[in-house]
């Protein structure tokens, strides 16, 4: 765009000195951005190579974390139950904010007049802004009293003497629990579902929405039929994102979640890690070098899973896009 | 009419509708609600901890009543204006280079390392500075804390000031051009210019971003209950205040943390809505 | 007999076809019991105006439309020729603060009286638009009973075989897609892709059928087999056909109406009535410059 503006005019063969300069100068910044992203991964990869030569992929499926190595006990730095935690919150976080972003999205986009729709999404929206440490205080003070007084209790008894989902709301409700620690992270990556899929919704061509109409269909029906059909990559995508939001979700999660016990069973109701909390708990403990490395490796691991979760988002929203484009020329 | 063998199905279609309508109804307002219910929260629990102390002492030691969080807010004003003057060449700089200066490929990757920057978790941003400077060469510090916080505020620098270059029409530019002016000072003193206040609220999106941030510091900074100008040792932060303050078993210290979430949100709050309302409004003008 | 056929000049086809439709619709008085049977409705359009918000598109629209043949609606851009179609199945009012005063009757009833229902006037007015929109998440076949499975109770699957190849076969695209009827709808050409909209339309049996420029977005050969199709479905369908072609015009239909808008942007009818009248000898003087090429 101006950069043809400036070819147009000859500007970009950099005839002043000043031009020169210049340029180097913010191609220089733009470099050092480059080359943090790459410093990141390096950095983490370098400084957990000692725990990973050690304990390979026994680090992702053992259970064990035990820092210090006495005679019983040898050193073992097993992640599984802060990995474990993290896809439970994260899955839980998802399965409970995306009917209710999906649900938003379209009530704002297609349902509501836009006098209503506008402030309504803009408020929803305010929610990211709130830091995450005010919704751990939030969690801490309110959800978790509120959680083991009265919504666990409830869910054991609706739900406890039913086979499967029984397992999942068994023993004493805990409150600061892998339950507790889901909800919050619902409520923050709402805002992120929330947004993206409106913008995904409003990119569905009016002649899709408009085709489904002059059959005879209604409101509902063009939604049901043609919108969201056309734009379920989309919206995948930005489920997506707000998985990799919640995956790498620390202070909220980390005040609710109890951060005690590293067992591994079926129910939600026990307290647990997530492996944000666990890198938030224990790295003033990393007085050996392996310890150190441990919790690198931690940071390493959830690097990679949240940036895979990005980029397949992105990559599901450009598809999207591309076809709207392409149908749209 | 001809005969439509529709049966009843029209207005089960009806129903559905209104149903479809009721639900995603109830699911909005339930968002909005949840809000309000947290936010109502905050200020019902913080405000009455607020006073003049509050903001100008340092904290009690254990279980004493009394005090304030004034080495926090210090420490966090310190650290964010430390982060700001790092992060601020190095948005700006990024974004004028992919807007004004790009060329294909190598424009492509900066843009897309921008992306990343800004998609990263923030607790591993405190992982990397922690691994790269405190472990070996700052310790626990302030100067560590705002280099989070910078790496954390210069992508959210370079999409905003990258959005509000895109936004000044080239007219401007050959117009500036036609008149001999080399290509940098029609960047320097002709567009920028032109965008200042575009730019500023960027600023000040990502300073109301890492205002909240607790994670990176969290690894960084570590906290203080201490006044400390040193930036080369622990510094105290707000977030991390509250965040020692409410995981503490000290009633008066929870009701401190209540105070000062609300502060916090107060603060980000104001900025960051205000952000968005003139955000909206120049995107509306230039279109 | 297409009417495109043997490669004639423009004006000669389009004058053996008009009088030839003129005559049609001059010998037969018995008019009126073929519309029972197998004509679709007439539309009486009366006082009728159009807004978006504030702004006025149409003013007192007042104009018959008949069944077993096809009115074209032309005029030059901004008229108001695509707001008046939108009209007539209530899709005007679907963009946010449009709106309609005046009636539109459609056997005998108004399809904007108070107690109308805009969903179900649309399920018997059959739209077609000016860009092929098939839907992408569904095959072929899936596309031409969407509006089946919208509106009537399930049916037995052969039942909805037969419908897709009644409905295919009457848009000449039965045989270039038989063996691929679960390929995706967007897999086609786009002139295919337009008449797999039509058959779409049709399979749910409206009584009318709009066309808005349906082959603005189609090459030569495409349109010419889209106006062939016309000339074929208007003795089951009343047609409505939108165009900025005057010359498509002349070529596919029978009445045509001529559409300007005044100083104030607000579009009129200026005249209407047979096509060869209109091209021949119009009435009105602004119809004469429209035709000639002096306006628009």
């Amino acid at each position: 765009m101006s950069r043809s503006v400036f070819s147009r005019h000859g500007a970009a063969r950099a005839a002043d000195p000043g031009d020169r300069v210049f340029a180097a100068f913010v191609a220089a910044m733009s470099s050092v951005v480059i080359l943090l992203v790459i410093g990141f991964v390096v950095l983490l990869a370098v400084d957990s190579m000692p725990s990973i030569k050690r304990f390979g992929l026994g680090f992702l499926s053992s259970s064990v974390w035990n820092p210090v190595e006495t005679e019983i006990n040898h050193l073992n730095f097993g992640a599984l139950p802060y990995i474990f935690g993290t896809v439970v919150t994260s899955v839980l976080a998802l399965l409970i904010a995306t009917p209710l972003a999906l649900g938003s999205a379209i009530f704002v986009s297609e349902y509501a007049p836009s006098w209503l729709g506008k402030p309504v999404s803009f408020i929803i929206e305010l929610l990211v802004a709130i830091p995450s440490v005010a919704y751990g205080i939030w969690g801490l003070f309110v959800l978790v009293p509120f959680m083991r007084g009265t919504v666990e209790p409830f869910l054991q008894q609706m739900l406890g003497n039913i086979p499967i989902l029984g397992a999942l709301v068994a023993g004493p409700p805990f409150g600061q629990d892998l339950l507790t620690g889901g909800v919050v992270l619902s409520i923050m990556i709402l805002p992120t579902i929330l947004s993206l899929s409106r913008e995904i919704i409003a990119q569905v061509p009016r002649l899709q929405k408009e085709g489904m109409l002059a059959l005879g269909a209604t409101r509902w029906e063009v939604l049901s039929q043609a919108i969201l059909p056309y734009a379920r990559g989309g919206i995948i995508g930005a489920a997506m994102l707000g998985l990799a939001r919640a995956i790498g979700e620390t202070m909220a999660v980390t005040m609710v979640i109890g951060n005690s016990s590293t067992k591994i069973g079926a129910s939600l109701f026990t307290p647990g890690y997530t492996i944000a909390s666990a890198i938030a708990n224990q790295f003033t403990e990393a007085d050996s070098e392996i310890y150190f490395s441990a919790i690198v490796e931690l940071g390493l691991v959830l690097l990679l899973v949240a940036s895979v979760f990005n980029i397949a988002s992105r990559f599901l929203v450009a598809q999207l896009t591309k076809r709207t484009g392409a149908s749209n020329a | 009419m001809r005969k439509d063998p529709e049966g009843g199905k029209f207005l089960r279609r009806r129903a559905v509708g209104a149903a479809s309508l009721a639900i995603t109804a109830i699911l909005a307002f339930a968002s909005v609600a949840i809000l309000f219910v947290i936010v109502g929260h905050v200020v019902v629990n913080g405000i009455g901890s607020l006073n003049a102390d509050f903001f100008t002492q340092i904290p009690k030691p254990y279980g004493e009543s009394g005090g304030g969080i004034a080495q926090a807010i210090m420490g966090t004003v310190m650290m964010l204006l430390l982060a700001a003057l790092i992060a601020i060449p190095f948005g700006v700089g990024t974004a004028i280079y992919i807007v004004e200066f790009g060329r294909g490929r190598f424009a492509e990757l900066v843009r897309f390392a921008v992306e990343l920057l800004a998609e990263l978790p923030s607790i591993v941003v405190g992982v990397f500075v922690w691994a790269l400077v405190v472990r070996n060469l700052t310790g626990y510090s302030g100067i560590a804390g705002s280099l989070a916080l910078a790496i954390i505020m210069i992508p959210i620098i370079a999409r905003g000031v990258e959005e509000i270059l895109k936004l000044v029409p080239d007219s401007l530019r050959e117009a500036a051009l036609a008149l001999g002016t080399p290509k940098w000072k029609v960047v320097v003193f002709i567009v920028i210019p032109t965008v200042l206040p575009g730019i500023l609220t960027g600023i000040m999106l990502s300073v109301a971003r890492a205002a909240g941030e607790t994670a990176p510091l969290l690894l960084t900074a570590l906290g203080n209950s201490f006044f400390n100008f040193d930036l080369r040792k622990p510094m105290a932060a707000m977030p991390l205040q509250i965040y020692t303050y409410a995981v503490s078993p000290y009633d008066d210290w929870h009701a401190k943390a209540w105070a000062s979430t609300l502060v916090l949100i107060g603060l980000v709050g104001i900025l960051s809505g205000a952000v968005k309302f003139f955000t909206r409004r120049w995107k509306h003008e230039s279109q | 007999m297409s009417p495109n056929e043997g490669q004639a000049t423009g004006a000669e086809a389009s004058d053996g076809r008009m009088m030839r439709s003129l005559s049609d619709v001059i010998q037969d008085r018995g008019l009126e019991q073929r519309v029972e049977q197998d004509l679709g409705k007439g539309i009486q359009i009366r006082g009728l105006s159009a807004f978006y918000g504030t702004h006025q598109a149409l003013e007192g629209i007042d104009f018959d439309i008949n069944p077993g043949v096809v009115t074209a609606i032309i005029g030059p851009s901004g008229c108001g020729k695509s707001t008046m179609i939108r009209c007539l199945n209530r899709m005007h009012e679907v963009i946010r603060g449009a709106s309609v005063t005046g009636s539109v009757l459609v056997d005998g009833q108004d399809i904007y009286a108070p107690d109308a229902n805009p969903t179900r006037v649309r399920r018997n007015i059959g739209m077609v638009f000016q860009k092929p929109n098939p839907f992408p998440t569904r095959s072929i076949y899936e596309n031409v009973i969407t509006g089946l499975r919208l509106n009537m109770r399930r049916k037995a699957k052969h039942e909805y075989d037969e419908v897709v190849e009644k409905s295919l076969r009457a848009v000449a695209l039965w045989d270039e897609v038989k063996d691929k009827l679960h390929d995706s709808g967007t897999a086609l050409s786009g002139g295919q892709q337009q008449r797999l909209c039509i058959a779409r339309a049709i399979a749910i049996e409206p009584e009318i059928l709009l066309l808005d420029e349906p082959a603005s977005a189609l090459d030569p050969t495409a349109t010419m087999k889209i106006e062939d199709l016309l000339f074929e479905l208007k003795t089951r369908y009343t047609i409505v056909l939108v165009t900025h072609n005057m010359q498509q015009a002349a070529r596919a239909s029978d009445i045509t109406a001529f559409f300007l808008a005044d100083e104030r942007h607000i579009g009129h009818l200026v005249e209407s009535g047979p096509t060869r009248q209109i091209f021949m000898t119009p009435s009105d003087k602004r119809t004469e410059d429209y035709i000639s090429g002096r306006l628009g």
